[in-house]
């Protein structure tokens, strides 16, 4: 790596699937959120029906979409197929192309995480940034992903018991599948006000690069410039 | 040194995104009706391909079953529709070679299948229940059903409606049921004969049934709930 400081040059940090995919799910998370939340408002219980103990008394009309079951249903049915697709494709040309590396949380990455944390909740000292994602990012954005897969599998075990009974084993059956479900989608909406907070600190380039994949002044020294 | 990014590129790569406008289409109001029935078409179609007619429902052991009082009653409207019990029959047609009126006891005679299976609905709450009657398919075998057909349809003594695609109702745990727990089917259950389906959801276990059909095409009126905006197929 460089050791004299240099003009930071622009770079190329969010390739199409990236950037594609992170609009494409952004979108279903909300619809299959908001939607789920009405589904949920059906039967607001994780027990048996008879004797049935709602969790909570109404869903508020304003963070559910569709008006009726049947309605959130359809949103769910339509945007579950987004979500999938994006996924996938996602996870596909990450690992295709290797930049991959670039986002997933290794073992390498446990000792940053710690003083990334001080950094941003006991404003500790900043850390040098090393690459375009540091631990703490890392580790929010891999968690995120495989709360993502378990959301599309438990989604897959209530959708289909019977069809993926062997699947549905793996989660406790439907019942512990409905349970692991809503609890990925709490996972997923409490990384969305972190992710969106360190959005505002850090910055136009820093948002614009998820439209155009292009970062300029990077905070790191870019390695070689991709096309 | 020029450290900044050409705009053309940007705006190209910008314009990569563009397909992801075609989910504004879900503002649209008229536009997402259509969409989202085409989306829950869609994930019928797929369903239907998903479904192996040898693959089995989950069953349980009898310590698995909820007791009879815990086992909800779930009607749309009425729990008890007027029917004659003395003088019931199941009138079956459409593509069958013996069409006709079928009695409780023609349906009895066929093999007795007893299961404890698992209920499941729409709302998101389930149930594992013991059920027992003849297989749908024996019946279909009976009716002399056109093994060309595709779905069978039907009738209730309120006016509920439903229709099956005809793997579900070839699959083995599809069954004609008149007894729950052992016991005859009681009124708010479906008597005196129900559709019991492990492989869908409750709404197309349709309950009091009159009448049955054999088609090659779906009717209008197709699936009481389904017609109103619940996926029709429902398989699970």
């Amino acid at each position: 790596m460089a050791a004299t400081p240099q003009p930071s040059r622009p770079q190329y940090e969010h390739p199409w699937a990236v950037r594609f995919c992170h609009w494409a799910n952004a979108c279903a998370i909300v619809v299959l959120t908001l939607s789920g939340l009405r589904i949920f408002a059906a039967f607001p219980s994780f027990g048996s029906k008879l004797p049935e103990h709602d969790l909570i008394e109404t869903v508020p009309d304003a963070v559910t979409l569709g008006g009726w079951l049947g309605g959130a249903l359809q949103w769910h049915f339509t945007f579950m197929w987004v979500f999938t697709a994006g996924g996938v494709l996602y996870v596909a040309a990450q690992l295709a192309s290797g930049h991959y590396r670039t986002v997933l949380f290794t073992r390498r990455d446990v000792a940053g995480v710690w003083p990334m944390a001080r950094h941003y909740f006991f404003f500790g000292p900043k850390p040098v940034a090393i690459g375009q994602y540091n631990p703490l990012q890392k580790l929010a954005y891999t968690t995120t992903i495989l709360l993502g897969a378990l959301s599309l599998l438990t989604g897959v075990v209530m959708y289909k018991p019977v069809q993926f009974s062997a699947l549905g084993r793996l989660f406790g059956g439907y019942h512990g599948a409905r349970l692991v479900h809503f609890v990925a989608m709490c996972g997923i909406l409490g990384f969305i006000p972190g992710h969106l907070i360190m959005v505002g600190l850090h910055g136009w380039d820093n948002f614009v690069s998820i439209f155009t994949g292009w970062k300029r002044h990077p905070e790191y020294v870019p390695p070689e410039r991709e096309p | 040194m020029n450290v900044d990014v050409d705009r053309r590129t940007t705006r190209r790569e910008l314009l990569k995104l563009s397909p992801l406008l075609l989910l504004g289409g879900f503002t649209v109001p008229s536009l997402r009706d259509r969409l989202l029935e085409a989306g829950v078409a869609w994930s019928d179609t797929a369903a239907g391909a998903l479904f192996r007619r040898s693959h089995s429902a989950p069953s349980f052991g009898d310590g698995d079953v909820v007791p009879f009082a815990q086992f909800p009653y779930n009607g749309y409207d009425v729990l008890e529709p007027a029917i004659d019990f003395a003088r019931w029959t199941l009138t079956v047609g459409g593509a069958v070679t013996r069409p006709g009126r079928y009695t409780i006891d023609q349906i009895r005679s066929l093999p007795k299948v007893v299961q404890n299976t698992r209920h499941v609905c729409v709302e998101g709450w389930d149930a594992i229940g013991r059920f027992g009657g003849a297989r749908l398919t024996d019946f279909l075998d009976l009716v002399g059903a056109d093994p060309q057909a595709r779905f069978i349809t039907v009738r209730c003594a309120d006016d509920y409606y439903e229709s099956l695609d005809m793997p579900t109702a070839r699959h083995e745990q599809s069954l004609l049921c008149y007894e729950m727990y052992d016991r005859p089917l009681d009124r708010g259950h479906g008597a005196p004969l129900r559709l019991q389906l492990p492989t869908k959801l409750g709404y197309k276990q349709a309950k009091y049934l009159m009448a049955l059909d054999v088609t090659h095409v779906l009717p209008a009126k197709r699936s009481y709930w389904g017609d109103q905006g619940y996926s029709w197929y429902a398989g699970l």
